[in-house]
């Protein structure tokens, strides 16, 4: 018998594209990209959201993923795309993934997408990082050193070996402040999506470097948002906003 | 830095800025789909405010990926939680670098579930699939602060207690043990919950002596504490006896006879992580008859007693539902046996056709029955491998094993299967088993080349494959083989060479063959721990301490440290005896086992008897067929054959996958 092909129709079409928001909260900050994928992939089953699924003999559900945060951060504003073959009411999708997904993987919005790449949107990211023990005066005085420099470059592993990159020219903005309680420090900052992506640990290895920034224990380190890099603010707005008008939602 | 927590207080943030230290942190901080976590007290106190809630750490000693998915823990951990008296939480062996934070942090050895030390709970039981975890046992206790000996703790211990597999010969173990279970778990574990909640009620008698001896007077639960072993002059057992009044000379296992009663796991865990089985899985069936003489779990598990196929049915709708599982596999020791087997898979195949939900069927015998199982099983699916386990490479050795597959039977199937559209055979074969020869190994070569050249000509095409698996042979308590000489390294090494070089010597079939194999070291560890007794306990202990972890990873697996503290550990008993004592040593009928007191049903005098057909070369049949063969676990346990057919069908339903009209757009 020769090559089988698979039986019966070709799988039913795409109807629409819904865009989501999660947040990677709590202990579940340390799932990985991978982890994530396959929890959503069995709370979309789970939910039963009409899936659209790739045509061959290994069907794979229509998601595009976007930009995760890396393992052990905590996330208010993670994204992805799914494809599905009736049309649904995002809000009823929201709510069914959302009870679907373990605590801790909170499905925060879901809107039909519009015209435009979602990718192309996310051109920075802001991230908060709590030092727990740390005073203010120390992450300052780091802070300004680091921002005194036009170019700081660090070396990080990557699977295919070593690569050294530019951080300084990433950062929009980075400042420091105090907790209410004056228990912690924090740094408040806005990154530009680079290539390799300048991740927080960069820009503290960098602070090490620059000032001898040695935290008593690694930080909680959150992305507050990510999207369009506004310019006049050097704010990160919303990636969902230009879908919601279109919405008229 | 110590913990100062209360008993069951969350260690979650203390341990917390460890997970940013360590690989794989998601392993480490629960919150699985369907886990959970109870009060500490939810079995309320008594009028003199004594506590009465049983508490149990259920551990499966390998690392989170192997032992997330363990069915037996996944099954004991909802049947106890659903005890309003009874809260379970779940442990796994922590990695090296773990290991190493929580003792510089002096933080203890936790739950994933509610982060709790394990030193706090009632009851910490262990789940041994292998003998190779027990390293892992003690890292565990240690990094507990339980003492290594069953003689040195105290009230405020948790009682250590075993089942799986493994402990149908705890002996090894005995000493770092209060207590084994052997058989199955479910009504054991609810008997040792009420006996437990009946001695806190009652003001704790006895103390943890006074409950082990309650649990030991059950007649199902050994405490080796109470029986003493003496040895002959020339390091044999002499005798095993108890010494308390009450406690039976031979400890019954557990045997559940109604499966539908029991259709665990209701809501089987969904970890985050990725693990050994990305799927959900449904016990169709439990023991096997088939009689093959190797296999311990077939021996163990007697009588077969069978699910239904309404009650699979209700499992895997429900199940799915669950978890959001996209594959299903039909659990047993030989799946395609059940007497309904073709109902069922046809019944499963239509009510999920369309919905992409895979079914599997692993442990499936070679027939070529099983090819119209597969393909009903993957209608729509990629037909990639299909594996069979022939486990002897001539006709004679599968004689002695009794696992009764022709070469024709074979050549028969893997022509269906390549007909069928499969591209890809495996073939799982054993090598050091009783009476075998160079020879009985080299036909594993004829038979590959064989099952090529069927598959080219099938399928008329040259892209196909079949891969040669081989295990080391490793003689198991409770089986006819239990007294045979175990093959040793260098002899099995050399016998696995000459394989791989007639696999590689016909240059017709050079890529379209591969083989895996194992070399014998770790085989004969194994069979040191397997058929070992309690003097055994010192050469694990000395493993662990000189820094033996994981011993069943080849990363972490050290022959020579094993093979050393061995040395030494024995070189300071009386008796004239060592490692090869234990492995490639064949014992004689009469010899006492150190496990002959633990009763797994089967009569000693049928195990002789078919070790001694073994020899002959002598076939014994299934009895769920022919008539039985007396080897004694009905009679003995008051059990019978419990399956098929119940003539049901499974109706189509609306099912998991179909899509949700909740969801739709309203106009």
């Amino acid at each position: 018998m020769a090559k089988r092909t698979p039986d019966g129709p070709e799988p039913d079409p795409a109807v629409q594209k819904l865009r989501v928001r999660y947040a990677k909260r709590g202990r579940l900050r340390f799932s990985s990209t991978r982890d994530f994928q396959r929890a959503l992939e069995r709370a979309l089953r789970r939910a039963d959201v009409p899936m659209a699924f790739s045509a061959g003999f290994h069907p794979h559900p229509k998601i595009s993923y976007a930009n995760a945060a890396p393992t052990g951060t905590a996330s208010e504003a993670e994204y992805f795309e799914i494809s599905v073959t009736d049309r649904v009411d995002p809000e009823r999708v929201r709510a069914a993934l959302d009870e679907a997904l373990p605590r801790g993987l909170d499905v925060l919005e879901v809107v039909e997408a519009g015209t435009g790449a979602l990718a192309d949107r996310l051109e920075a990211s802001q991230w908060e990082l709590v030092f727990t023990g740390l005073s203010v005066s120390r992450a300052e005085a780091a802070v300004a050193a680091l921002l005194a420099q036009d170019r700081h470059e660090v070396t990080r592993l990557f699977k295919k070996g070593p690569r050294t990159f530019d951080v300084r020219g990433a950062i929009v903005s980075l400042a420091a402040s105090g907790s209410e309680d004056g228990s912690c420090a924090i740094l408040q900052m806005v990154v530009r999506h680079t290539t390799p992506a300048v991740r927080p640990d960069d820009v503290l290895t960098a602070l090490r470097a620059v000032a001898d920034f040695v935290p008593p224990a690694p930080p909680l380190v959150t992305r507050l948002a990510q999207g369009p890099l506004h310019p006049a603010t050097a704010r990160v707005a919303d990636p969902l906003a230009a879908d919601r008008d279109v919405d008229g939602s | 830095m110590s913990a100062a927590t209360l008993p069951g207080e969350s260690l979650y943030p203390l341990l917390e800025p460890l997970f940013e230290q360590v690989g794989k942190p998601i392993q480490y901080v629960g919150g699985e789909l369907n886990s959970q976590v109870k009060d500490w007290n939810c079995g309320g106190f008594g009028p003199d405010g004594d506590e009465l809630t049983a508490r149990w750490t259920l551990m499966y000693p390998d690392a989170y990926e192997v032992g997330v998915p363990n069915q037996g823990v996944m099954i004991l951990y909802e049947v106890l939680n659903e005890r309003a008296d009874a809260l379970a939480e779940r442990s796994y062996a922590v990695w090296p670098d773990m290991e190493d934070l929580l003792r510089a942090h002096g933080l203890p050895q936790f739950t994933v579930d509610g982060h709790r030390a394990v030193r706090d709970f009632d009851i910490f039981g262990l789940s041994f699939s292998t003998e190779l975890c027990y390293t892992n046992m003690l890292t565990a206790l240690d990094l507990a602060g339980i003492p290594f000996r069953s003689q040195d703790r105290v009230d405020d211990d948790p009682l250590v207690i075993v089942g799986g597999h493994a402990a149908f010969n705890p002996e090894p173990i005995a000493d770092f043990i209060d207590a084994a279970i052997v058989g199955d778990g479910e009504q054991a574990v609810l008997m040792v919950t009420d006996l437990v909640t009946t001695w806190k009620a009652a003001g704790r008698p006895g103390g943890r002596e006074g409950l082990l001896r309650d649990l030991a007077r059950t007649g199902g639960v050994y405490v080796p504490a109470f029986y003493q072993v003496d040895y002959l002059p020339d390091g044999r057992i002499k005798r095993v006896v108890p010494t308390e009044p009450g406690v039976p000379w031979r400890v019954s296992k557990h045997t559940v006879m109604d499966l539908d009663a029991w259709p665990y796991p209701k809501q089987p865990l969904v970890p985050l992580a990725e693990s050994v089985h990305e799927r959900m899985s449904v016990e169709i069936f439990r023991g096997c008859t088939r009689g093959c003489r190797f296999c311990q779990a077939g021996m163990i598990t007697r009588p077969v007693r069978e699910r239904s196929i309404t009650g699979i049915g209700e499992m895997v709708e429900r199940g799915l539902a669950a978890t959001g599982f996209e594959e299903v596999g039909l659990l047993s020791l030989s799946s395609a046996d059940h007497s309904e087997i073709a109902d069922i898979t046809k019944g499963l195949a239509d009510r999920y056709e369309g919905t992409q939900t895979g079914l599997s069927l692993p442990s499936t015998r070679v027939d070529a029955f099983n090819i119209d199982l597969a393909n009903e099983l993957t209608r729509n699916g990629r037909r990639s491998g299909l594996t069979f386990a022939p486990e002897g490479g001539s006709e004679r050795i599968r004689k002695v094993i009794n696992k009764m597959v022709t070469e024709e039977d074979l050549i028969k199937t893997v022509a269906a299967a390549y007909g069928a559209g499969w591209r890809q055979v495996k073939l799982y074969f054993m090598c050091g088993l009783p009476t075998e020869t160079d020879e009985d190994v080299l036909q594993i070569a004829d038979l590959a080349q064989r099952v090529i050249e069927t598959g080219r000509q099938v399928s008329g095409q040259r892209d196909i494959r079949c891969t040669v698996s081989v295990g080391g042979f490793v003689p198991k308590p409770h089986t006819p083989f239990q007294w045979c000489a175990q093959l040793g390294v260098e002899e099995t090494d050399a016998r696995l060479h000459q394989l791989r070089d007639a696999l590689r010597a016909d240059k017709r079939y050079g890529k379209a063959i591969g083989f895996r194999y194992h070399d014998g070291q770790p085989g004969i560890v194994e069979g040191l721990l397997s058929r070992g007794d309690r003097r055994v306990g010192r050469v694990i202990e000395a493993v662990w301490r000189d820094g033996g972890r994981f011993d069943g990873w080849s990363e972490h697996f050290s022959y020579e440290r094993w093979m050393r503290c061995a040395g030494e550990a024995f070189a300071e008993l009386p008796w004239d005896i060592d490692v090869a004592w234990y492995t490639t040593r064949e014992r004689g009928q009469a010899e006492v086992l150190p496990w002959d007191h633990l009763d797994s049903g089967l009569d000693k005098e049928w195990l002789w008897q078919d070790w001694q057909d073994a020899l002959d070369e002598t076939e014994v049949d299934d009895c769920r067929w022919t008539p039985c063969f007396d080897c004694g676990v009905c009679p003995q346990m008051g059990t019978d054959i419990e399956v098929g057919p119940t003539g049901q069908k499974l109706l189509p339903l609306t099912v998991v996958g179909s899509g949700q009209p909740a969801l739709l757009e309203r106009p």
